[in-house]
């Protein structure tokens, strides 16, 4: 065999096809077998808004983007070094990502006049055949018909073969990288376990694409891409709306409370629901109210019995449920609000990314009413920064907004998973006495200028809370002129406070003075990480900062700001904690800003970067 | 009682330091003082209820009572206590709501409350009005009520709360009034009694903006005519001497004398708590007291069920799963299925 085997740092490769095709469980598979090697890994799903959109339109495409590679990958890749496409339109939707000389893999026939048509390609025209695709490495398979050959005589359908066809791809595709297909076969396995003639016909597709390889000399150049320099440990793959239910049921366990989840499905939230609700027997409550404002005000309900009320949507859920977390400020009781964001306004990009709703999760309420917001960086940071957000929620007694977005949400990377014991404890200790003389002032304040939390059922601590300004200390119901603007200094003083307790900003890469900083918050992490992170190795003065607590945010931020010349805020969005960070630090900061629904590539803030320190 | 030392309660007990800011004459004033000495009767301890509101004149309540309490926002104490409800079964919790913030802003969050059958109360104050909000019309008003919104009077058909009620499946469906506090009294240790939700509506006067609203049903001239009080198994009679009889004929309901010489006592309707047909009938017993041959307007009891409550379900899954898989373990889930270790 003539193969050449070769070493590569990092691969981008992008699964495209109908959604039907079974893309994401392609692109997933290959992901857990690359992760199991010991690469290092980033995906990036992207799915269509319409479940079952028309057959072979380029509405229907279905993406999977992995990068994965021997040294460290903090996005899902700028341009996809090879594209692997089941159809017209996956290609005619992706091949702008694919960097000249790529290599292009694709299933012959999806090439045939009606998907063509349907692709939009004018008439006569195929990419395939025209030589159009010359200045890439093209590779032509007739996934469909091998298929079939290969099936021949096993008494299956012709829908049930078709089904078997992504199998073929991910098999020829583990060959060109030199993979292992345990773990896949495994997986068939399981899956099937009731239909053993199903996961018979996968296996043997997979095992038929991957000697595919082996028996076809067209193909020469094979790839290895050995495990990456990651920390000592054990790990396992993860998406980001995994990793914020382990992270609620997790805080849960350790602060000993009730986790009680309501929610109304929404995209891109949903599936935090869906792994909760397969959880119970972590003593996990989850409702499906009837409404985002059912939901929230249930939460209230039971953190009021004493239970960790959380709700989550997007943004338009998020909108509906302002009232009620106004009522919860008020109230001064715990309350984890989720925001898995997505493109907007109104219905908008349900299954795109936005950084959308940082200023809606600030100011999005009536009056002042302040409310602490953190925000993950990665998928596995949602474990992370949604367990604080828990903690901060019971111990200052406020509700709190974890923002997390469409990106994050569904992209996954390796985690390095903490064990129970060495998670933070959540403190929490419910007021069983009465805390002046001879009475119960439900809002008597402690060095947080938190007040008690004192459950129903707790004999002579009766007390009412409500909407209603409330004189300090007794929550009695005043009118009172003074009282009131006291209350909302207070307020907002008990929020502010929270600084007191969150870790300081923290330079993550880069001088902590110099000339450009680059100072983002949430899903961007990862493309600034590796912009920043070339432009240092290539001899520019850049750091990078990047923002977990934005409200309060942290107490030294403003020094740091001062010590850069420059700023450069990027977000996808138009600009939100750049307004911010204008108006709090009067610093002269930069945006850079994309609403496309899609991740910033590293290259685009690269030159931004390049830009600005020649300026 | 907590220990043998502790007084029975009573009605004193549950009234709060705070001042009653109801208008003079209100009929908010008799359903607290129904509730407040209602409860001692009941024998629940003061922290074991929890009184939830909404946003209205009515929804003030909780500031009166000596228990522990919620005044949330406009339309949603329902879904408040639902919440609650779910996470502490042991509480005996309350919701008292108006016609506006049950059946306009909250009417999504109500109906969603029976079919699923929390062991709540709700005592639903019907003025047929805003009040807090300074008398518009609300969704019980009549067609035609001249309001503050409605100069030329109101278009929007009323809607009839019990056979919404009833229509979202509720497990206990009656209803009393502000002047009658005998009754009043009983119907709130019903609404009490039942396990699963409980709604009880009240006419209730708002003297202000509403005056006389339900004054057909109230007055002492009118009321024996005007109103049928139903008790269990027991002929829906009605009228000054109690003269007056309801009988179906066929499915429809018409008004007989009993002392005439065709009717016997036999075939008058009697009233079944349990009889779900009957109820959607009677809830229906809804005219204009204006209109000719109309029938009396029926308080009580309507309708009871024994269903499963939702908090019952809700923890019981939980319960079962842990019985199934055993307790979670955090680092079992942490860690997940599919790992590899990097050395
Ligand atoms: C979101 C919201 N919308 C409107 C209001 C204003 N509002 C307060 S109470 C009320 C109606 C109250 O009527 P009802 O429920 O019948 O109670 P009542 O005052 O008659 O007891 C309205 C419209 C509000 N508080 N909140
Ligand atoms: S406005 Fe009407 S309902 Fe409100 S307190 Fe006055 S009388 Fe009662």
């Amino acid at each position: 065999m003539s193969t050449t085997i070769q070493d590569k740092k990092n691969v981008v490769i992008l699964f495209a096809g109908d959604s039907g095709d079974g893309i994401q469980l392609t692109g997933s598979q290959f992901t857990s077998t690359s992760a199991l090697v010991g690469n290092d890994i980033s995906t990036f799903p992207n799915f269509p808004a319409e479940i079952r959109a028309p057959q072979g339109t380029l509405a229907g495409v279905s993406g999977f983007q992995l990068h994965f590679g021997s040294v460290n990958v903090y996005t899902a890749g700028d341009v996809c070094d090879v594209l692997v496409v089941m159809n017209a339109a996956g290609l005619k939707a992706n091949l702008k990502t694919l960097k000249k000389g790529g290599i292009i893999i694709a299933n012959t026939d999806g090439f045939d006049p009606k998907n063509l048509l349907l692709a939009k390609f004018p008439k006569d025209v195929n990419p395939l055949t025209d030589g159009s695709l010359n200045e890439y490495e093209l590779k032509t398979i007739d996934v469909t018909k091998l298929t079939k050959t290969c099936l021949e005589g096993s008494g299956l359908g012709t829908k049930e073969i078709d089904r078997c066809k992504n199998m073929f791809v991910l098999g020829f595709v583990y060959w060109m990288y030199n993979r292992n297909i345990d773990f896949s076969i495994d997986y068939i396995k399981e899956t099937f376990k009731k239909k053993p003639e199903i996961a018979d016909a996968n296996i043997k597709v997979l095992k038929a694409g991957y000697s595919y390889g082996d028996t076809t000399e067209t193909f020469m150049n094979r790839y290895v891409v050995k495990a990456a320099p990651m920390a000592k440990g054990t790990y396992r793959s993860i998406t980001g709306n995994q990793a914020a239910a382990l992270g609620l049921i997790a805080a849960g366990d350790k602060s000993k409370l009730k986790l009680f989840y309501a929610t109304y499905p929404i995209t891109p939230a949903s599936d935090i629901l869906h792994e909760l609700s397969k959880h119970k027997n972590f003593g996990v409550g989850t409702f499906q109210a009837e409404d985002e404002i059912a939901a929230v005000t249930a939460a209230i309900g039971a953190s009021f019995g004493g239970s960790l009320g959380v709700t989550a949507s997007s943004g338009p859920g998020i909108a509906l449920k302002g009232e009620a977390i106004g009522l919860a400020t008020m109230l001064e009781l715990p309350l984890v609000i989720v925001n898995v964001q997505r493109g907007g306004p109104s219905t908008g990009l349900p299954t795109k990314t936005e950084q959308a709703d940082l200023l809606q999760a600030l100011f999005g309420r009536n009056s002042e009413c302040p409310v602490p917001v953190i925000a993950a960086q990665s998928p596995s940071d949602c474990f992370d920064a949604v367990y604080e957000a828990c903690l901060i929620a019971v111990q200052h007694m406020t509700p709190i907004f974890f923002l997390s977005d469409g990106y994050i949400a569904n992209g996954s990377e390796p985690w390095k998973f903490p064990k129970a014991k060495d998670l933070k404890d959540i403190h929490v200790k419910f007021t069983t006495e009465k805390n002046s003389e001879n009475t119960f002032l439900p809002y008597k304040r402690d060095e947080k200028l938190s007040r008690p939390w004192a459950l129903p059922g707790t004999k002579g601590l009766q007390h009412r809370i409500g909407g209603l300004e409330k004189e300090h200390e007794t929550g009695n119901i005043s009118y009172d002129p003074d009282n009131h603007e006291f209350m909302v200094r207070l307020r907002a003083q008990k929020v502010e406070k929270i600084a007191d307790y969150i870790p300081e900003q923290k330079i993550e890469q880069g001088n902590g003075k110099g000339k450009v900083l680059v100072l983002g918050w949430g899903s961007t992490f990862g493309s600034i990480k590796t912009a920043v992170k070339e432009l240092i190795d290539e001899g520019h003065d850049v750091s990078q900062a990047h923002i977990r607590y934005l409200n309060p945010l942290p107490k030294n931020l403003g020094t740091i700001l001062r010590n850069y010349e420059k700023v450069l805020i990027p977000e996808m969005n138009m600009g939100q904690l750049l307004m911010l960070i204008r108006s709090k630090y009067l610093v002269d900061a930069i945006g850079l800003n994309k609403i496309k629904g899609m991740p910033f590539t590293a290259a685009e803030i690269k030159n931004r970067v390049i830009q600005l320190s020649k300026s | 009682m907590d220990t043998l030392l502790d007084k029975p309660l009573t009605a004193k007990d549950f009234t709060t330091d705070q001042d009653v800011r109801w208008c003079p004459g209100c009929g908010d004033y008799s359903i607290l003082k129904q509730v407040q000495s209602v409860l001692p009767e009941i024998g629940l301890k003061r922290e074991e209820i929890v009184f939830v509101s909404g946003i209205g004149c009515s929804s003030r309540f909780p500031y009166y009572m000596e228990t522990y309490g919620m005044h949330s926002i406009h339309g949603r104490a329902t879904a408040v206590a639902s919440g609650l409800k779910a996470v502490r079964p042991d509480l005996s919790v309350w919701i008292v709501t108006g016609d506006g913030d049950a059946l306009s802003i909250g009417g999504n969050h109500l109906i969603h409350l029976l079919r699923r059958n929390f062991d709540v109360n709700i005592l639903l104050f019907n003025n047929e009005i805003y009040g807090l909000t300074k008398g518009q019309y609300s969704p019980t008003s009549p067609i035609g009520k001249v309001a503050k919104s409605t100069p030329y009077g109101s278009l929007d058909h009323p809607f009839n709360p019990l056979a919404l009620c009833l229509g979202a499946d509720a497990t206990f469906v009656a209803r009393s009034m502000d002047r009658d506090p005998k009754h009043l009294r009983e119907l709130i240790l019903r609404t009490h009694k039942h396990k699963g939700t409980s709604l009880l509506e009240i006419y209730q006067n708002c003297n202000v903006f509403n005056d006389g609203a339900f004054e057909v049903f109230t007055e002492k001239s009118s009321k024996k005519n005007e109103t049928i009080f139903v008790e269990q198994s027991k002929p829906l009679l009605f009228g000054d001497n109690n003269e007056k009889g309801i009988k179906l004929d066929g499915f429809t309901p018409i008004v007989v004398n009993v002392n005439e010489a065709n009717v016997s006592a036999n075939d008058l309707w009697i009233h079944d708590e349990k009889d779900r047909v009957k109820a959607e009938m009677l809830v229906r017993f809804f005219n204009d007291a204006t209109a000719d041959n109309h029938l009396p307007r029926p308080f009580g009891v309507f309708y009871e069920e024994e269903r499963n409550t939702y908090e019952e379900d809700f923890n019981q899954q939980i319960e079962n799963t842990i019985q199934q898989k055993g307790k979670g373990n955090l680092d079992d889930l942490l860690r997940g299925k599919n790992t590899w270790e990097i050395n």
